[in-house]
């Protein structure tokens, strides 16, 4: 115990402490209204895309992360626009954007003259390396997603669910859903940091169906994400630092011991009646089947 | 003269670049209770969206009268919905979202908001059901929850694409003489092919196939419904009282 409070006094070490706090929060609040608005596949494509920024940010000698989160922004309001206005098959496009966002974040980074930075550290995160700039920038980003679910929550939570409905108001609100999209691709953004690009969609999902299993309402399905969020984080933290291993690795590793374990506990105490989810599933499409089977 | 509600000017609207309602033009006004018949893809849920603003029209105009309180003008119930059942929402909260305009932006809602949701739930005989969450309800429970929904901000208009599709004959009885009742404070558009049914309950029709030919009367014979081009069938039933339609000769 000792040896974990003297860890404190590297400043590295209560900045990785701080960035899984706040990726439990940021990511348990944005990450149910994308389980609940089903948006997943959306914002994976959008975490995968933000890699062309982070190529282009090397490029052009920007932060990466910079780079990254113009580039996710413009993404996700372009979807949302897309989708809402037009009325495209959205997942075809999700899928180019995807692939052309990886594909570009490759091309920059080769074209990048002089050294070949640190891949891995963008793809499968690095909580130990998180700089200050990078936790103020989670810190904001997860201050301001906080205070719009807080003043607006009503407004948020009823459009999630039936749009068209708010919409026969004529009341201004179409605002509302684009902060949404940004805030959605900024919180990715910085959760890079912490689990990386590949797995961010799991610590935005995870929770939410770990939650699910235990409530039906909105504001306790953040709540309930947040605090399994941590859990998983700091464990993760601690595993990542022990055994030096990515620590997106860790934390989902983390988290879906943790759904099996929720799982299989209710299945027991329900008489196993629930226990319906087949178990070669990678935890994003067990996440998946557990909500559409709801 | 009262003025219009919801006024329909010369209105175009259709779907991707082919036209489904061409000129119409339609006058709501505050005491009205109008049925709205027509065929199967006649355009009858168009005309409505386009009233509530989901669909914007090719030409012509929507006016609707100045509002008190925005956003309480009107009140809907949607003939189809898609809505995700899982969502993590409860049956009161639902009803509630009808309140949001009278809610406004930046407060919570107050004890006299839930009253209103629960005495609109009465109304749809479900107020046992307030918590349930909205994935653990039957279509008709499902349905009644979306009228209590349209019902709870008293609007002015009240807007019904097909509400009996899902509920049962009693209910379906309950709500004609809840809508009869309504209609002494609010004005009601509603769309159903239980001609026969409805007729003692409206006061005036509306036959939608491409165009509108306003009948402003309740009483309505098939070959009227022919020259207004809707080719649709009179059929009487026991369950619900009824006025004897007028058979021509
Ligand atoms: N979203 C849509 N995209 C393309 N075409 C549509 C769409 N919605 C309706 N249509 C077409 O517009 C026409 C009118 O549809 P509408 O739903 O208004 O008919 P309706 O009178 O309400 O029919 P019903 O009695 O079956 O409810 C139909 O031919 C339909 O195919
Ligand atoms: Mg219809």
């Amino acid at each position: 115990m000792d040896n974990l409070v003297s860890l404190f006094s590297y400043e590295f070490f209560t900045r990785a402490v701080l960035a899984a706090l706040l990726a439990a929060v940021s990511c348990g609040i944005i990450g149910t209204y994308i389980v609940s608005r089903r948006l997943v596949f959306i914002s994976g494509g959008i975490s995968h895309a933000s890699f062309g920024g982070i190529g282009l940010g090397y490029f052009l000698g920007v932060n990466p992360l910079a780079g990254a989160a113009v580039y996710a922004v413009l993404n996700a309001l372009g979807l949302e626009y897309l989708t809402r206005r037009m009325n495209i098959r959205e997942d075809s496009v999700i899928g180019i954007l995807w692939s052309f966002g990886m594909a570009v974040g490759i091309i920059f980074i080769y074209f990048t003259p002089g050294y070949a930075p640190n891949l891995m550290s963008y793809l499968f995160g690095s909580i130990l390396t998180v700089s200050a700039g990078d936790l103020w920038f989670l810190l904001t980003v997860t201050g301001v997603s906080g205070l719009f679910f807080l003043v607006l929550y009503r407004w948020i939570v009823y459009m999630a669910f039936d749009l068209p409905y708010i919409q026969t108001f004529r009341l201004p609100v179409g605002w509302i859903s684009y902060m949404l999209m940004v805030l959605m691709a900024l919180t990715i953004v910085v959760n890079i940091r912490v689990v990386g690009i590949i797995l961010v969609i799991s610590l935005l999902t995870i929770p939410q169906t770990i939650a699910n299993i235990f409530t039906r309402n909105f504001g306790r399905m953040i709540l309930y994400s947040i605090l399994t969020g941590m859990v998983a984080s700091l464990g993760g933290l601690m595993i990542s630092f022990y055994f030096d291993i990515p620590s997106g690795a860790s934390i989902i590793f983390l988290l879906s011991l943790l759904f099996i374990l929720a799982r299989g506990l209710t299945a027991l105490l329900s008489g196993g009646a629930r226990g319906n989810i087949p178990d070669e599933r990678t935890e994003e499409e067990a996440g998946k089947i557990f909500i559409a089977s709801e | 003269m009262m003025k219009p509600l919801v006024r329909l000017e010369n209105i175009t609207a259709g779907y991707n670049g082919e036209a489904v309602l061409e000129g119409v033009r339609l006058e709501i006004f505050p005491d009205d209770f109008i049925g709205v018949i027509g065929p199967n893809g006649g355009g009858k849920t168009t005309l409505l969206k386009v009233m509530l603003g989901l669909i914007k029209p090719w030409s012509g105009s929507v006016e609707y009268a100045g509002d008190p309180m925005p956003g309480t003008l009107m009140g809907y119930l949607p003939q189809h919905t898609d809505l995700d059942r899982s969502f993590p929402i409860s049956v009161e909260e639902v009803v509630l979202s009808g309140l949001l305009p009278r809610k406004g932006f930046f407060t919570p809602y107050r004890k006299e908001h839930r009253l209103a949701a629960q005495s609109a739930l009465e109304k749809t005989g479900i107020n046992h059901l307030l918590h349930r969450a909205i994935g653990e309800l039957s279509g008709g429970q499902l349905q009644r929850v979306l009228l209590a929904r349209a019902l709870v901000g008293s609007p002015r208009l009240l807007i019904l694409d097909e509400p009996v599709t899902y509920v049962d004959n009693r209910f379906e009885g309950e709500l004609y003489e809840l809508l009869k009742e309504l209609n002494r404070n609010m004005a009601i558009l509603m769309v159903s092919h239980d001609v026969g049914t409805i007729t003692s309950y409206i006061k005036t029709i509306a036959c939608v196939n491409r165009t509108l030919h306003y009948h402003p009367s309740n009483k309505i014979s098939e070959q009227q419904l022919a020259a207004y081009n809707c080719p649709i069938q009179i059929i009487t039933h026991g369950t619900v009282p009824h006025t004897v339609l007028k058979k021509h000769s």
